[in-house]
């Protein structure tokens, strides 16, 4: 018993019913989300998988604060194989120091593996967000030694389909809208499993509209703080 | 040149070998020997056979020169004699250093020769090669000439060319790089894109303008330029396989348009403008707006009236409206009495 004890408080074994404690995280910047997530924030060094089938409901909001915080940091983002286009004014308006991102166009599958595991091997990049539509295990494995390798936070999209495969992520999340929030589902992390999908309220961009709003909830504050000249009503 | 004397079969065999080689390229010569590099310059200018004949006008010219004649001072012995305390504000530092140098009481600094900065090899290869990938190990070898000259000169290069046999390869780098790793990587991508026409028996190597950079340790973990270094290349690596273009940094743009409120830059180019639009932006924009049904859409908030570019002809009318399409919270707008979708606020 002794010896299974000293094992156990030099953290090299990780028990299923306690958080583990990674070296390096980032926060995630909504509370709720940090208090579900191993060591209080996004791994670095490490696959993160993010899966939905759903654009616009709040799946990159959910990594705003953290990027916002690592490009002003300096460090450097590379959006891999986005499947819109990633809007400059928006992103400054969240905070993203605009210099510090690249955006990789990678039609093919194989090319978007290459340019990701490339990405991650070097100490030039230090966060990556990637679509890829399918990969195999194999295939993520090595991602996911690359991640290790170069110590980046790597975030993955994924279809919701990918549920059912076995991934070498050490955090996977599903998005699902629900009623103007976000649920997250967290069907992986390293720490005991979590019971209810996680309700995180988001920025509702009506705020920004004030007046003219039509459903605008009451008691929360507008993002902006500006007067919204907006000539026309309907 | 004492010191190379015996290599070359002492002082006689030295000057005729010197002689003989000038003459060839037709130069008309005059030499001298002297202890020191200016006191032979002096000499051979002058024609003279001791130091202290040379005539000043060997040694000095314009103002010094006139002051010189003024005073009634002809010869370098003359010049001599006079007291330096009273000759070195009159005639400046220049001339009594010059003298100093050609005595010998001080060193002279020389520029030597510099070659050229520029790199050109060629290596005959030992058999023909058909397959482009092939020739990147004989590659290496001019790539590993190359950084030892770059090294030895402090310089890095911003582009090369690779010739194989009549087909040329232009190489551009991100940044200026003198490793031979760096740039076969880079070669590599290019060639692992090409065809060869016909076997290959000949490759080369040609670089030109040189920039400075100075030598520095790698590998420091944590070392920001070592990073930054590191993403130059991770952008050409990723812009050799997947096109030019295919990797691009974002700017903002100050136009009301939301299609032109951006632009592709080059990663790491930023646009220092201030530029804040009135209404809330989706993170993602459609390219291409996409034509909707009325019905699609359930409208939340809005509108916000963007009116803009009638001054160059690619004018907008448009009434902007935050909605909900399926699940996802919308950006839509209408113009002419048509609905489209134009980003996702994601």
């Amino acid at each position: 018993m002794a010896v299974l004890d000293t094992l156990l408080q030099r953290h090299s074994v990780w028990r299923g019913a306690a958080f583990a404690q990674p070296a390096n995280v980032i926060a995630s910047g909504h509370a709720a989300l940090d208090a579900e997530l191993p060591g209080g924030g996004w791994p670095s060094g490490a696959l993160t998988e993010i899966l939905g089938n759903f654009r616009g409901v709040g799946e990159l909001q959910i990594l705003m604060p953290a990027l916002a915080a690592l490009s002003q940091a300096g460090k450097r983002i590379v959006w891999l194989a986005p499947p819109h286009l990633p809007y400059a004014p928006a992103l400054a308006a969240a905070g993203i120091d605009l210099a510090h991102l690249a955006v990789v166009r990678a039609p093919g599958r194989r090319d978007a593996l290459w340019a990701a595991e490339q990405v991650l091997r070097g100490a030039g990049c230090r966060a990556l967000l990637a679509w890829l539509h399918r990969a195999t295990y194999a295939e993520l494995q090595r991602l996911a030694a690359a991640a290790e390798a170069g110590g980046a936070f790597v975030v993955l999209f994924r279809p919701r389909e990918a549920e059912r495969q076995p991934s070498p992520a050490c955090l996977r999340l599903a998005l699902e809208p629900a009623a103007g929030d976000l649920a997250i589902h967290i069907l992986k992390r390293r720490g005991p499993p979590a019971s209810a999908p996680l309700r995180l309220a988001l920025d509702h961009p009506a705020h920004a509209l004030g007046r003219t709003s039509f459903s605008a909830p009451a008691g929360r504050q507008p993002r902006m703080h500006r007067s919204v000249g907006l000539p026309v009503h309907p | 040149m004492a010191g190379s004397l015996r290599h070359f079969g002492g002082r006689e065999a030295l000057l005729t070998k010197l002689s003989g080689g000038l003459a060839g390229m037709n130069l008309t010569t005059a030499w001298a020997l002297a202890p020191t590099p200016r006191a032979a310059l002096w000499l051979a200018r002058s024609g003279s056979r001791s130091l202290d004949e040379v005539p000043v006008e060997a040694a000095c010219s314009g103002e010094t020169l006139e002051f010189l004649r003024s005073i009634g001072v002809r010869k370098l012995h003359e010049l001599r004699s006079l007291p330096r305390e009273g000759l070195g504000p009159r005639c400046g530092a220049a001339l009594l250093d010059d003298l100093d140098r050609a005595l010998g009481a001080v060193p002279e600094g020389r520029v030597f020769f510099a070659p050229p900065p520029r790199f050109a090899a060629t290596l005959e290869l030992p058999a023909p090669v058909s397959h482009a990938e092939g020739l990147l190990f004989a590659a290496r070898r001019l790539l590993v000439q190359l950084e030892g000259l770059l090294a030895a000169r402090q310089a890095g290069i911003h582009r090369f060319r690779f010739s194989l046999g009549d087909q040329h390869l232009e190489i551009g780098l991100g940044s200026a790089a003198r490793e031979a790793e760096r740039l076969s990587r880079l070669l590599r991508e290019k060639l692992a894109a090409l065809t060869l026409e016909q076997p290959v028996e000949t490759i080369g190597l040609e670089a030109g303008d040189f920039v400075p950079m100075p030598g520095r340790t790698a590998g420091m973990f944590g070392d920001r330029l070592a990073e930054a270094e590191d993403w130059a290349c991770l952008l050409e690596r990723l812009e050799m396989r997947l096109g030019r273009g295919a990797v691009h940094g974002l700017a903002i743009y100050p136009d009301h348009r939301p299609e032109l409120a951006w632009r592709r830059v080059e990663p790491g180019e930023w646009e220092p403008r201030e530029f804040v639009q009135p209404g809330p932006r989706p993170l993602w924009l459609l390219e291409d707006p996409r034509r909707l049904g009325e019905d699609e859409v359930k409208l939340l908030a809005g509108p916000e009236r963007i009116e803009a570019g009638w001054w160059d002809g690619d004018d907008a009318r448009r009434d902007y409206f935050i909605a909900k399409w399926n699940v996802s919270m919308a950006w839509i707008y209408r113009e002419a009495g048509q609905w489209y979708l134009h980003g996702f606020f994601a």
